[in-house]
């Protein structure tokens, strides 16, 4: 893959396009970049609010006993947790990556829709406000849980209602991004670009975007059936009435399933970027990855009942969502080979996002294998709703999904800023962050193993210790990422002078503007052959 | 001995209920030997490193492995006392030694490669970048693992949903936040009763020590016989809850309006402690499941015991009752039932109003019986499975209870009966 840039008269355009300063720059963006960089400082902020009640639940469950938080607090605690990091901090991270890199690495102008861009950003941080504003109404934030299930979010107070609308926003703004990324991919590539020729993190994306596209409205749908048999007397999920509370999980999982690989999906695009450039080779296998994405994305509508093994299935039902969730493993499996493979007789170099790639590879492995043992449904019975599942989805969304997107950043911020961030920081950013993960989050295992269940403010004596460890480790891991602001704002602010072409193995249309890319890139699209 | 340890080992030792009652595997006791051994490691390490430990390690020194329940520090599956458990435990090893050969077999090539394949190593890259043999090899190979796996979990799907051919059935409800037991078939058919935490509130806010079964231990444990199939069928009566003991492998959600079964038989006696598993509302934390397995004669003898028990507590439904007997007894269904909610002095909290002075509690008293048969709102569930007389002395108690003065402050189980039909 190479790319030849049409960079003749690239100044002289600058000044014929209105170029706002200020808060009118932000508040009236229509610039890719811009917008880019805005979805990014919102998540990285939300990122911090879900850490810090992360953080308040994890002091509370240092020792058994209740000593800091009272239980309905608590269950607000985790709840909020789960919506503000799935909703508020990963899925606008990856999309604040498609809103810096897709145009730039398809040789676009700028994304389809600039001002529907605009929008999506901006209906954000009404919701973040909706979502952290739920916990001074009376009777404080919802606390059903981030799957929010009927009927126990039916008992909730006002902020239910705030959360509900909070998460209608932010679907509303999901599906508008995504129908831009799906236009900007099909439409503005640069000459010669096949789909086929397309980076990974963009094929990983035009796949995601059609996975949000697929359930966002899914999950609308499940949260209006909760607002009107909360407030307009309609009984879907109220057996007395007529319906059926595990219906809510039917839909809701249908749409939840999907979202878990929302989140992951453009992780493996990053991951696929990153690792070929640091190994100074071609990604191994591009089209068998290609086929793999869509077929873990197809897959995974049809294994959601996989969360609900424990609602009491017929026997055929739980057999057919064990051997679908069972199916997921071999192109996600595929995938790993592939990395391994790329990696294999290179010659690699271990700048940060190589580390965090590789970090990614070995410690989302570690959460795909638990998800086997998880599929397996006989066994599920044991560790359903228990620590276990928590280790597990913490290791594929932590390990897996931030981890990515700090592989990311590192990755691309030189082109960003213009600036080499700290390299130093950068690598003890991640040796930070990779240890004190594996405290937090492996005696889960354990403590899930032996049967403590999820969402307890307190337990029996006998789960102290492993607990005491989470929570240390929570507060380093907590604290790992002001490592990770101070490195992204001294990058920001200065540093070495970064070159076109950023990465010695790096390859893409991105490494052939200049760094930082300026306001306005690819106003006659390049040649790509 | 520093560290001030070795008094609450002796405790847990001197208990003699706890060691009669510890049948409950016997894999992990080594765990024990092995933080003695830690302890006197650290005995030697002096003083400075005793503040540290206290603070992250010491706590569970106090405690022992809970007789029926967790193990200090266990690191896997019980083995259990039922068929299904041994197979979940056999499964879990069987699965985590497929996981781990994959597991070394990946990273090893993968950390061979980043150590061999180096830049700084002078390591040149290859060209390759696709290989269709290899690449069919590594979609094959998975799916057979898959399929290796899916064979023996197919059995135990098919064993674990058979819930035909049961000795004993028994109908579990789960209730905010509690469990209410009633025995539907086989021996001891029409005992009934309710299962409560009896972890006393100040172990909880760390007033008192906590003690060995903390927060695993209840008033009325269920009880029944041993090798025999008992089936559960379960319900719920105002949000999810979920069942589950580990040491049987069961779990099974109970969802209000609908009714699902599961099963068990368990080859050994003794104790045997669970939790409530689906997030249920502020106590979820706060409902155990304890159940008791006795021999058949043990069994027939608990059965005798509680229903004459029963008997002799059952109310005459044509009484008439006295004011203070009312209250006497409102105050401890209130207790039981209420008082979670609309707190202990009837001041309420958040979103539950209080009931001092409130227009239901002193005014029209067929207003109330509604409320309580019925239920109010999202908030407030109905109340009907308690009996007419529970019922009249609740109300009865909250009408004469705080200050309130209502003018129907005497009201007869005779009325609820009425408002029932």
């Amino acid at each position: 893959m190479s790319a030849v840039l049409d960079n003749h008269g690239h100044d002289s355009h600058d000044h014929a396009h209105d170029h706002p300063h200020g808060l009118r720059r932000w508040l009236f963006a229509t610039n890719h970049k811009d917008i880019g960089t805005l979805y990014l400082w919102f998540s990285f902020v939300m990122l911090l609010s879900g850490g810090i009640l992360a953080l308040t639940l994890r002091a509370e469950l240092f020792q058994p006993g209740i000593q800091i938080v009272q239980p309905e607090f608590f269950n607000q605690l985790t709840t909020m947790h789960g919506l503000i990091m799935v909703f508020g901090a990963v899925m606008p991270a990856f999309v604040g990556f498609a809103n810096w890199q897709i145009p730039l690495m398809i040789g676009a102008s700028d994304m389809a829709f600039a001002r529907m861009n605009n929008f999506s950003f901006w209906l954000l941080p009404p919701a973040a406000l909706l979502l952290v504003g739920s916990f001074f109404v009376p009777g404080g934030a919802t606390a059903a849980g981030w799957t929010l299930y009927a009927p126990l979010s039916v008992q909730m107070g006002p902020g239910m209602d705030l959360a509900i609308f909070a998460v209608h926003i932010m679907g509303a703004s999901s599906i508008m991004g995504s129908i831009n990324i799906i236009t900007t991919i099909l439409n503005m590539r640069a000459p010669g670009m096949t789909l086929m020729k397309m980076p990974m993190f963009v094929w990983t994306w035009l796949i995601t975007a059609y996975l949000l596209i697929a359930v966002m409205p899914v999950l609308a749908g499940a949260i209006t059936m909760l607002l009107t048999d909360r407030h307009f007397g309609t009984s879907f999920f109220n057996a007395a009435g007529g319906g059926d509370p595990v219906m809510y999980q039917h839909i809701f999982w249908f749409f939840g399933h999907p979202e878990v690989y929302i989140m992951i999906l453009p992780a493996f695009g990053i991951v696929s970027e990153i690792i070929p450039a640091f190994s100074r080779k071609r990604l191994f296998g591009y089209s068998s990855m290609v086929y793999a994405t869509a077929s873990i994305a197809i897959l995974s509508f049809i294994v959601w009942a996989h969360h609900m093994f424990t609602t009491g299935m017929p026997v055929t039902g739980q057999l057919f969502f064990m051997y679908a969730t069972m199916l997921i493993a071999v192109p996600t499996g595929v995938k790993i080979f592939n990395w391994v493979a790329t990696m294999w007789k290179g010659a690699m170099t271990f700048e940060t996002p190589m580390l965090f790639a590789i970090g990614f590879i070995f410690v989302f492995t570690m959460g795909g294998l638990t998800g086997i043992i998880l599929s397996v449904a006989p066994l599920d019975i044991q560790l359903h709703d228990t620590y276990y599942v928590v280790a597990h989805f913490h290791y594929v969304l932590v390990a897996g999904s931030l981890f990515a997107l700090f592989a990311g950043t590192y990755y691309w911020l030189p082109k960003w800023t213009g600036h080499y961030y700290d390299e130093g920081l950068g690598k003890f950013h991640f040796w930070a962050s990779l240890i004190t993960f594996n405290v937090t989050f492996f005696p889960m295992h354990f403590l899930g193993l032996a049967g403590m269940p999820r969402r307890y403010i307190d337990y029996p004596t006998q789960f102290t210790d492993f607990n005491a460890l989470a929570t240390v480790g929570a507060f380093g891991f907590g604290l790992s990422q002001l490592i990770f602001l101070y490195v992204v704002l001294k990058c920001i602010r200065g540093g070495e002078k970064a070159p076109d072409k950023v990465w010695e193995g790096a390859e893409g249309l991105e490494w052939t503007v200049p760094s930082p890319a300026p306001f306005h890139t690819f106003e006659q699209p390049p040649t790509f052959k | 001995m520093i560290c001030g340890r070795s008094d609450g080992y002796a405790r847990a030792a001197d208990d003699k209920k706890w060691m009669l009652n510890n049948e409950y595997g016997d894999g992990m006791r080594t765990m024990g030997q092995l933080f003695d051994r830690a302890a006197s490691v650290r005995d030697k390490l002096g003083l400075a490193s005793c503040a540290i430990s206290a603070a992250l390690i010491a706590p569970s020194l106090w405690a022992a492995d809970m007789p029926g329940g967790p193990k200090v520090n266990q690191l896997d599956l019980p083995k259990g006392v039922t068929k299904i458990a041994a197979d979940q435990h056999w499964m879990n090893w069987f699965l985590m030694a497929v996981c781990l050969v994959i597991f070394i077999a990946v990273f090893a090539v993968m950390f061979y490669s980043v150590w061999a394949h180096r830049k700084s190593k002078g390591h040149k890259p290859a060209d390759f970048h696709e290989s269709t043999a290899v690449e069919i090899a590594w979609t094959v190979v998975p799916f057979l693992i898959v399929v290796g796996i899916g064979i023996p979990a197919t059995k135990m799907v098919v064993e674990q949903k058979d819930t035909s051919g049961a000795d004993l059935t028994v109908k579990i409800t789960g209730y905010q936040w509690k469990w209410g037991y009633d025995y539907v078939k086989g021996e001891g058919e029409g005992i009934g009763f309710l299962s409560t935490l009896s972890t006393p509130e100040s172990q909880i806010t760390g007033k008192d020590p906590k003690g060995l079964t903390y927060l695993m231990e209840v008033d009325n444990p269920l009880v029944v016989p041993v090798g025999k199939k008992v089936r559960v069928v379960l319900t719920a009566n105002d949000v999810i809850h979920s069942w589950t003991v580990p040491a049987f492998g069961v779990k099974q959600d109970a969802i209000p309006g609908f009714v699902r079964d599961t099963w068990f038989k368990a080859e050994k006696e003794g104790v045997y402690r669970g939790a409530c598993v689906e997030l249920c509302g502020k106590n979820h934390a706060f409902m155990p499941v304890v159940v008791e397995v006795k021999s058949a004669e043990e069994y027939s003898k608990w059965v005798d015991a509680r229903k004459k028990e029963m008997a002799a507590k059952a109310d005459d439904p044509n009484k008439e009752w006295q004011l203070a007997e009312l209250q006497s007894r409102g105050e401890k269904v209130y207790g039981a039932n209420c008082a979670a909610c609309h707190q202990a002095g009837g001041t309420g909290a958040g979103q539950f109003p209080a009931l001092i002075k409130a227009a239901s509690v002193v005014g029209p008293s067929a207003d109330q019986i509604k409320i309580l048969l019925n239920g109010k709102g999202a908030g407030m569930p109905a109340w009907k499975q308690l009996s007419d007389v529970e019922i009249a002395a609740v109300i009865t108690y909250t009408r004469n209870a705080w200050g309130n003065k209502a003018d129907e402050g005497l009201v007869q189980p005779k009325a609820i009966a009425e408002a029932r039909k």
